[in-house]
């Protein structure tokens, strides 16, 4: 792209900064024509350290397990090759869980994307939209022949997440310092993310509930949710997911679908 | 508030500073002193805090800083407008910084003499910019277009730098005073970030201060720094945030007080967090000074616009 006359100082000067292949920029000096390099790394430094300690922010269940040696490697690869697009740095790093599932020295540890994929989504819940959510007596107040025309209007915070492994345990048990005890991650775990007033929570889903929970958050009625629910799995239990849903504010009104 | 901050007439009318707050010290706002704030009450000072951090669309953030700003001012901070790019300001992110000055109505709004976005990429860094005529008329009109859109004068702050241009035409000073002077923006000066970038680049932090248009400032900023080398091993600065202030920035922030009289100065300290009373410590000598002054009459404000 073409530059004005006199304004081509930040083409020359930024590709360096994430690419150490690279030389110090021409036009950059010290004082009385000292060199610039070490003083040009200040800036390397600067912005390589900030936009990894961005993702380890973000993501410090990965960094608790995968240790800061390795995640720091990690995520300075990760940091070099897809830098932020946007000046929110809680927007960074949506494509880190895909790096890792590619990432070579994380291949002994295929549960890991799924644990970061549940952190990206706790600080999108975190900083989502603020909502009552819906009150039970609200369902309560729905005549019977109605329930399977249902759609209810989700909370901005709430998502929902399928992983193979036991990914909601292995969250849960390196989100904080307290001892972890062995896990078996061979289990499969969905996620419920929600956060009904200020605290964010993440919660596993039974079987079928993750169907479920799509379908409704997608705003899909009712009745055809229960159905694909009990289709993914026999032991899906209506009621008990419903009163789950609502008890962990994953919506904030009820609406009727198409009549 | 006061009407001066409810600047909803046409461009034509002249942008307004809101009402001052005098010369009051304050400190960063750090979410996790908000527990120790809030059991101290309501205090002396104001909080400032980086405007990105709060543009998310609810959530704690914003719980936070209602609390604060019930019973404080605020200085809203921007980190990265990248005024001093070449490239168009992001209307998007001028749109949020405008919603944020909106909701909360601060009583500072500041921006840096910087970029940090090229191209598609955000580097999350204050960079620096050759001072040329092509850069001066650049910068004023992205401070032409964030004034515009807040409705308000911005405060521009001085950056500490590492590298010069060979391209520079002017003093970083007289850029600074020219920016001031078509543009009508208020400036932030940081007196770490001059004392880091004289030892950087070998000139005098008085003679700097000398030059620098002292009556357009409307608040100070300090902050500690850290030591390194550079490629001849002589001693580089680093402007780190994360101490306590140097013997010599206290120095020389008495001398812009007793030549300025006292404006409103924040503590900067960003990462490495201490505990607030360490922080409120910080703040607490700084009114001290101010507290000294106070009788002064700044000279920006004899003929407020």
């Amino acid at each position: 792209m073409p530059h004005e006359a006199g304004l081509s100082f930040a083409a020359s000067f930024a590709p360096a900064l994430l690419d150490p292949a690279r030389s110090t920029p021409d036009g950059v000096t010290g004082p009385n024509g000292k060199a610039a390099g070490r003083r040009y790394d200040v800036y390397r430094n600067n912005v390589t350290v900030s936009l990894i300690d961005a993702l380890a922010a973000i993501y410090p269940a990965v960094q608790r397990i995968t240790g800061a040696d390795f995640f720091r490697a990690m995520a300075r690869s990760h940091v070099r090759s897809n830098p932020p697009a946007s000046p929110l740095l809680f927007e960074y790093g949506r494509d880190f869980p895909d790096f890792m599932a590619r990432y070579e020295h994380a291949q002994a540890m295929p549960w890991l994307p799924d644990v970061a994929r549940i952190e990206r989504a706790w600080l999108d819940a975190y900083h989502a939209a603020d909502a009552l959510p819906l009150s039970p007596a609200r369902l309560s107040a729905v005549t019977p022949n109605r329930l399977a025309d249902l759609v209810f209007v989700p909370h901005p915070a709430a998502r929902c997440l399928r992983s193979q492994y036991a990914a909601v345990t292995i969250f849960a048990a390196n989100r904080d310092d307290a001892p972890v005890a062995r896990i078996d991650a061979s289990t499969p775990e969905d996620a419920l993310i929600t956060r009904p007033e200020f605290d964010v929570t993440v919660r596993r889903l039974p079987p079928g509930g993750a169907v479920f929970a799509d379908r409704l958050i997608s705003g899909r009625p009712l009745g055809e949710a229960a159905s694909s629910a009990l289709e993914a799995s026999s032991e899906f239990d209506i009621a008990a997911n419903i009163a789950g849903l609502i008890e962990a504010g994953a919506f904030t009104s009820l609406a009727c679908g198409d009549q | 508030m006061s009407t001066v901050t409810k600047s909803t007439g046409p461009a034509a009318v002249p942008l307004r500073f809101a009402t001052p707050i005098g010369g009051v010290a304050g400190t960063s706002f750090k979410p996790e002193h908000l527990p120790a704030i809030l059991e101290g009450g309501p205090r002396r000072g104001f909080f400032e805090v980086h405007a990105e951090n709060y543009m998310g669309a609810g959530g704690p953030p914003h719980r936070a800083l209602e609390a604060i700003r019930r019973d404080h001012p605020l200085s809203l901070h921007g980190v990265c407008m990248s005024i001093g790019g070449p490239r168009p300001l992001d209307k998007t992110h001028l749109a949020r910084f405008r919603g944020l000055v909106a909701r909360y109505q601060p009583a500072l709004v500041s921006e840096h003499l910087a970029w940090s976005t090229h191209e598609t990429s955000f580097f999350n860094d204050l960079l620096p910019l050759p001072y040329t005529e092509a850069t001066l008329a650049c910068v004023c009109d992205h401070i032409d277009q964030v004034q515009e859109a807040i409705r308000r004068p911005l405060l521009l702050e001085n950056p500490s730098t590492y590298v010069a241009f060979r391209e520079s035409s002017m003093s970083e000073t007289d850029f600074i005073r020219a920016v001031a002077e078509r543009t009508g923006c208020g400036l932030l000066l940081d007196v770490n970030n001059v004392f880091v970038s004289a030892t950087n680049h070998g000139f005098s932090a008085l003679e700097y201060l000398a030059n620098f248009p002292l009556s357009q400032v409307r608040e100070i900023h300090l902050a500690g720094h850290a030591e390194q080398a550079d490629d001849e091993g002589d001693l580089l600065l680093i402007d780190s945030q994360d101490g306590p202030v140097a013997d010599a920035v206290w120095k020389l922030y008495e001398i812009v007080i007793r030549l300025r009289g006292a404006v409103p100065t924040l503590i900067e300290w960003d990462s490495k967090i201490p505990d607030w009373p360490v922080l409120q410590a910080e703040a607490i000598a700084a009114q001290a000074i101010l507290d000294r002054h106070q009788s002064a009459v700044p000279a920006g404000e004899r003929h407020a616009a």
